[in-house]
């Protein structure tokens, strides 16, 4: 498929996986089930010249995210770089890792935001989840450092069966560590999560009275928090503009520097990536094969072809739709017109949620790769 | 939705820490960026947020537009009141 790079807008925003390292091993982690590994990690110097090229290219949100971000020493230092080009910077941490120190270096470094995952609004929930012991007293401590050093804290919390029971709850953990912004998202079902589904997915009526719960609270806290709420696919009738369009707003580069459409990208055979380390990101951006293999709507078959819906949910996810009917090209299973639908929604009425006492084992997140789920 | 953030004459607006004007060289036009929003702003919005520095009162800033685009104050302050409320009811102006 060929594009006219005349007609090809530029991304807005660019997500740095800096590092796959993280002292967490979330069931749900949006990283591949391959790790990179530390030797292959651009250096300081190879990810100032990315967002550089990110900031002439257009890019006004830089991402910086991991794995765990704060495990790499020179993070301040890339955060100087972005802000000397003007970019906006997001960190997005587990908060291991960071001390008050670093958080007032982070600040001085003219960092813009700060996005704070918690697991659970309980410590022993909170704790299991992510598989490390005494990470939540750990959280709350350093969203107390990011306050005091005035940057604006985002909690981000990934809903599940375990903690779905407490949606509400988190909103209310975020509001009281004076968070301006909190970001409720239904676990999203691509690698890690994939392999994990059984554990994750709670049933449906406890997702429709989680979700019921903080839509009631987005009233009572209006003007002090905002709400990002984001739905879970496998209960809704139409999908959700994966990455707002594939290679039409914004992008991932992995550690070791490939560039790719979003974050599971990698999951989709046959796409060829290109690396930071080969080609500008401004070549990748407008001549990619992977970023051209799902752009716009030329790709699409029906139902998705002939939709009135096509430009406002693209048809939803291309990894989705992969890892449920085994052909990326065909519409999201989330779509309720798509033919693959009704297995889907059966596997949303088959989950089990309801009390915890028997949730399954997680495969926690390793460098080891797990092995293929049958 | 409505939401309750009536902005007294005397309060001092201003962009909070991750909020901040931009302008956008790729796309020539002026945008407010803050956590995970960009904003796209126009001519008046532009202005108004300009004055948003935290030191000038809601009335002050009101005057000052009406006198700098010689307009009707009571529109003026229409205008004013509904971008400021608007965007503080998104956090993303401080009163």
């Amino acid at each position: 498929m060929t594009h006219d790079p005349q007609r090809i807008a530029p991304p807005v925003g660019l997500l740095a996986e800096l590092t796959h390292r993280c002292p967490l091993a979330c069931p749900y982690c949006s990283n591949p089930l391959q790790l990179e590994q530390r030797a292959d990690e651009l250096d300081a110097a190879a990810w100032k010249r990315v967002f550089s090229e990110a900031a002439a290219l257009g890019v006004l949100h830089a991402h910086l995210s991991g794995g765990e971000p704060a495990s790499r020493s020179d993070l301040a230092d890339i955060v100087a770089h972005c802000a000397k080009e003007g970019l906006y910077t997001n960190l997005i941490t587990s908060g291991i890792g960071l001390t008050e120190d670093r958080v007032k270096a982070l600040a001085g470094a003219g960092l813009d935001h700060v996005q704070l995952a918690i697991q659970d609004a309980e410590a022993d929930s909170a704790d299991r989840i992510c598989g490390y012991q005494g990470a939540f007293a750990r959280k709350i401590e350093a969203a107390a450092w990011i306050v005091a050093a005035g940057m604006p804290l985002t909690i981000n919390a990934v809903i599940h069966r375990a903690n779905v029971a407490r949606a509400g709850k988190m909103v209310e953990l975020a509001v009281a560590l004076g968070a301006r912004r909190v970001e409720i998202a239904h676990t999203q079902y691509y690698g890690w999560g994939m392999l994990n589904r059984a554990a994750l997915m709670p049933g449906r009526g406890e997702a429709e009275a989680a979700i019921a719960e903080v839509e009631a609270l987005r009233l009572k806290h209006a003007g002090v928090i905002v709400i990002d709420h984001v739905a879970p696919d496998y209960h809704a009738r139409y999908p959700k503009a994966c990455m707002g369009g594939w290679a039409k707003r914004s992008f991932n580069v992995t550690p070791s520097g490939k560039a790719l459409p979003c974050h599971a990208a990698e999951t989709i055979p046959g796409l060829e990536f290109w690396s930071v380390r080969d080609h500008s990101l401004a070549e990748i951006w407008t001549d990619s094969p992977a970023f051209n293999a799902f752009r716009g709507t030329g790709w699409m078959r029906e139902p998705c072809r002939s939709c009135e819906r096509k430009e406002i949910d693209y048809g939803g996810c291309r990894c989705q739709a992969l890892a449920l009917t085994g052909d990326a090209r065909e519409a999201d299973p989330a779509c309720h017109l798509s033919p693959h639908h009704g297995a889907v929604a059966a596997v949303a009425m088959a989950a089990a949620g309801e009390g915890q006492d028997d949730l399954p084992a997680y495969v926690y997140r390793s460098a080891k790769l797990p092995e293929p789920a049958q | 939705m409505t939401i309750e953030t009536r902005i007294a004459d005397g309060s001092r607006p201003r962009l909070p820490r991750g909020v901040r004007l931009k302008h956008d060289d790729a796309r020539g036009e002026w945008l407010l960026l803050a956590p995970e929003r960009l904003v796209k702003t126009d001519a008046i919005a532009l202005a108004i947020l300009q004055r948003c520095d935290g030191v000038a009162t809601f009335s002050a800033i009101v005057d000052d537009l009406a006198a700098a685009f010689s307009a009707d104050r009571g529109r003026v302050e229409t205008d004013v009141r509904a971008l400021l409320e608007d965007l503080a009811a998104k956090r993303m102006i401080d009163l």
